[in-house]
């Protein structure tokens, strides 16, 4: 089914926090969203003018409990929400360790005009327009830009958060099954904004060991040549490097600190 | 000479061509018409230079009208093209001429629809309940509206000569700054911005001093009718949000004309800065559309209810509440930005506050309705649709408020169906509800009201069918902004094109009813009081004596800043000199004559 993809189809822990989360907010609406949409009915049906039989009383326009009633009850699921909108905001925040075990590991994004590169620091590789990490690790996306501002979501993983050049923004994801998950730029970005999309591959920790050992028998150089070409505006369709400029991520970074 | 005018302005691919030519040939049906029928004399006269309120309030309506086509046509691009973009077929839209169609659409619906209908009622209204014969400054009215009108113009403008921004609606930048976006679509997008925000700007200034200072000796703060309180509470928005809108425009221009480096990549700009700034105009932008909304439905369920409003009270401090904590939430455009889980949480606890005086409002007009009468003539349908429709809007409103729900929820098909809900089933509904409750008032003859039934059923049928699939769109992870889409999403999106082509029936009986009651109005006075009205704007003739002061003024200020506008989108330095100095010198001149009232 279809409609089970997406946000209502959380493959991780955050995304499914922030599933559950939704849900707890509609729950607590819905306790004046239902009354309020049986008045509304019920009144216009049961007060309409060819209905003689109904109590008149045109000259009723003011009662100081029922208006107190008016103002409680919406000042008081608000308080219920409010609460439920400071805790969950520390916890699902986006630069807070997750709550499972295991290693984290960190990815440096960045977007490019109209494409992602990814790089593993740790691992000294780098793909464009594809992802993947190990399952039940804490991965820690970290987003910059060298294009437009974009938005970094993957919507079965957990939410989102702004890629900007200059700057740095954390967003700590993990997967809970194996898979293949759309990832994509949330945040209009020029002409080719709808191709910035990517698959986030979740695999076992043995799978993803072996891909790494497979991409560095590769001999693609992610080097400054190579980036300035990358960086230039267009699509792009999947790509890997067995091999990346050490201080990349840092670079790009920085030189928005000086003039072009 | 030209600044960066030359004659490739004028070429186009096909597609914009026939916008081009479109634009080209209505100009030419209505100058010639208006040429055929000798109506040029009249027209200057009896509108264009008009100094009464009702008759510029009535030329914002048309203008709201004129452009609210312009807007639904580029709707309906969008949903035409995400309907057939399906397996080989492209569509018909390249992505960014798409990108102009869906910037273009937002702007012209908050700017040049939303906020002239609102105006333009306004203006019918306000000075009548409050037992003025004017506003205080006419002629400032007539000159902000001829400002509101060069935007629309340049906006319209830009399918015939060069083309428009391909930002969003909103201009983020680093998108919007010379190094990604190096044509003039952008500058069409700020200097339209700019001249009709000065326009507003000086609306809120009159209404506010009206508001103030010519109510009836013995209309007290606290008699004055909800619909005044709320465009009060309204125009105080207008003076605190608009002056950061003009400010933070500026400062783009400055980035893009003078080399400067506020928003820009390098050398200390920020984006974030500007995503800041304007969304301190942008939030408020909202409730200053909303609240006159509010204050219509106000006005409209006591009449039809036969009873009196429930609440006075509790309505006055709801808007003022709403008015205060409008300021106060902006930040929740963008809690994906990156700010701490503090900043986040506040913002968001304020958001949900502003869904706690709602509310009361919501109460207190279903407790209007409680034990009345109520009759469902066109209006009071048009308020039962704001309420079922807004219920919803709001509770997915309060969702989106949650950061971390924010966070999966924000830039999808769930965001967009949102604020249509809102703009849509409040505002827009509002503006309708006022619009056939008052037009009695003013033309002295009543509408059509089983025509308006249907466009009423129409309208509410096609926004169910065209946003309820947006809403489920972006639970499904989709996007918004997409020329492109993949196919697991398409059924919904033909379900809702299906659904703006219901809400064109709907835009086609509102034409069908103004031209038929128009041809039929010796059968159908109005009479002063038609639906029972309490208020004084009821007490008056159908319609009501029209001032038959005028000036030229107005026009020509429009005109100078129309130039100004133009040049300064292509640098033409020298004719922007020419139209802010004219400006200067109209405004200047003016002042040296004796004016009855100013």
């Amino acid at each position: 089914m279809d409609f089970l993809k997406g946000i209502l189809h959380p493959q991780g822990l955050v995304a499914h926090s922030e599933l559950t989360l939704m849900i707890q907010a509609t729950a607590l609406m819905l306790v004046v969203l239902v009354p309020v949409y049986i008045l509304i009915f019920f009144f216009a049906w049961y007060y309409r003018a060819g209905n003689t039989k109904a109590k008149y009383v045109p000259n009723w326009q003011h009662a100081k409990l029922d208006e107190l009633v008016w103002w409680a009850i919406p000042f008081e699921i608000i308080l219920v929400l409010g609460a439920l909108t400071w805790t969950s905001t520390h916890q699902l925040d986006p630069k807070q360790p997750l709550a499972i075990s295991g290693e984290p590991m960190i990815v440096e994004v960045v977007a490019l005009p109209w494409k992602w590169l990814f790089i593993y620091p740790k691992e000294h590789i780098a793909t464009v327009n594809y992802v993947a990490f190990p399952k039940d690790r804490p991965i820690q996306f970290q987003i910059t830009a060298d294009a437009p501002m974009n938005s970094f979501w993957i919507p079965e993983l957990g939410g989102q958060i702004y890629a900007m050049t200059g700057m740095v923004t954390h967003l700590t994801l993990a997967s809970d099954k194996e898979g293949s998950y759309q990832g994509m730029s949330a945040n209009y970005s020029g002409e080719g904004f709808a191709d910035m999309k990517f698959k986030a591959q979740s695999m076992s920790e043995d799978e993803f060991d072996l891909w790494v050992t497979e991409m560095h028998a590769q001999s693609h150089y992610l080097e400054k040549g190579a980036y300035q070409t990358l960086a230039k505006p267009g699509t792009s369709t999947v790509m890997y490097y067995s091999e990346i400029s050490p201080t990349l991520f840092d670079d790009i970074v920085r030189k928005f600190n000086h003039a072009r | 000479m030209l600044g960066k005018l030359d004659l490739s302005a004028f070429i186009h691919g096909p597609i914009e061509t026939v916008a081009q030519l479109s634009v080209v040939f209505g100009v030419v049906v209505v100058v010639g018409l208006l040429s055929y029928y000798k109506a040029w004399g009249w027209l200057w006269r009896e509108y264009l230079t008009s100094l009464d309120a009702k008759k510029i309030g009535i030329m914002y309506i048309a203008l709201s009208f004129v452009m609210l086509a312009r807007g639904a046509v580029d709707a309906f691009m969008m949903r035409t093209q995400q309907a057939i973009e399906v397996g080989a077929n492209s569509g018909f839209l390249s992505p960014d001429h798409y990108a102009q169609v869906f910037t273009a659409h937002g702007v012209i619906m908050i700017f040049f629809v939303a906020m002239p209908f609102m105006f333009g009622l306004i203006n019918l209204i306000v000075p009548l309940q409050i037992g003025a014969k004017d506003v205080a400054y006419p002629f400032l009215n007539s000159m902000s509206f001829w400002l509101t009108v060069v935007g629309a113009v340049l906006i319209n403008l830009s399918l015939v000569v060069g083309e428009f921004a391909a930002t969003g609606w909103l201009a983020y930048p680093p998108l919007s700054e010379l190094q990604f976006s190096p044509g003039v679509g952008v500058d069409y997008y700020i200097w339209a911005l700019q001249i009709a925000g000065v326009g507003t700007l000086i609306s809120g200034i009159n209404f506010l001093v009206t508001i103030t200072t010519m109510r009836l000796k013995d209309m007290s703060w606290m008699k004055m009718p909800i619909f005044v309180w709320t465009v009060f509470g309204a125009m105080i928005l207008v003076i605190f949000a608009f002056p950061i809108l003009t400010g933070t425009l500026g400062l783009l221009s400055l980035d893009r004309i003078a080399g400067f480096h506020f928003f820009t990549t390098d050398l200390g700009g920020s984006a974030m800065m500007y995503v800041n700034l304007i969304w301190a105009w942008g939030h408020p932008e909202v409730y200053i559309l909303i609240l006159p909304a509010f204050g219509i439905f106000s006005e409209i369920v006591p009449t039809f209810s036969q009873k009196r409003l429930f609440g006075y009270t509790s309505m006055v401090v709801a808007t003022l509440a709403i008015v205060f904590l409008s300021f106060i939430v902006w930040v929740h455009h963008f809690f994906t930005m990156g700010a701490g889980a503090d900043v986040n949480a506040f913002f968001g606890i304020m958001t949900m506050a502003i869904a706690i005086p709602t509310g009361v409002k919501v109460f207190n007009w279903l407790f209007t309705m409680f034990r009345g009468r109520i009759l469902f003539k066109t209006p009071m349908l048009w308020f039962m649709g704001f309420l079922t429709t807004f219920v919803l809007g709001g509770a997915t409103g309060v969702l989106l408020a949650v950061p971390g729900a924010d966070f999966q929820l924000h830039n999808s098909l769930f965001l967009v169906a949102h604020f249509h809900n809102m703009i849509i089933g409040g505002v827009l509904f509002g503006f309708f509800a006022g619009f056939v409750y008052w037009f009695p008032k003013i033309f002295g003859f009543m509408l059509n009201e089983r025509l308006g039934v249907y466009a009423f059923w129409c309208w509410i049928v096609g926004f169910v069918l065209a946003f309820i699939p947006l809403y489920i769109l972006g639970l499904m992870g989709m996007t918004r902004r997409l020329y492109e889409v993949s196919p697991q999403f398409h059924p919904l999106l033909v379900v809702a094109g299906v659904g703006a082509a219901v809400i064109a029936l709907g835009m086609f009986f509102q034409v069908l009813q103004l031209v038929v009651s128009i041809w039929q109005r010796k059968e159908n006075p109005a009479g002063d009081n038609p639906w029972n009205g309490t208020h004084l704007e009821w007490q008056t003739s159908s319609p009501p004596p029209f001032d038959p002061e005028r000036s030229n003024d107005g026009v020509m200020v429009g005109i100078l800043a129309g130039l100004f506008g133009f040049a300064m989108i292509w640098q033409i330095w020298w004719l922007a000199v020419i139209g802010l100095v004219g400006v200067l010198a109209v405004l200047i001149a003016r002042s040296f004559q004796h004016h009855e009232h100013s």
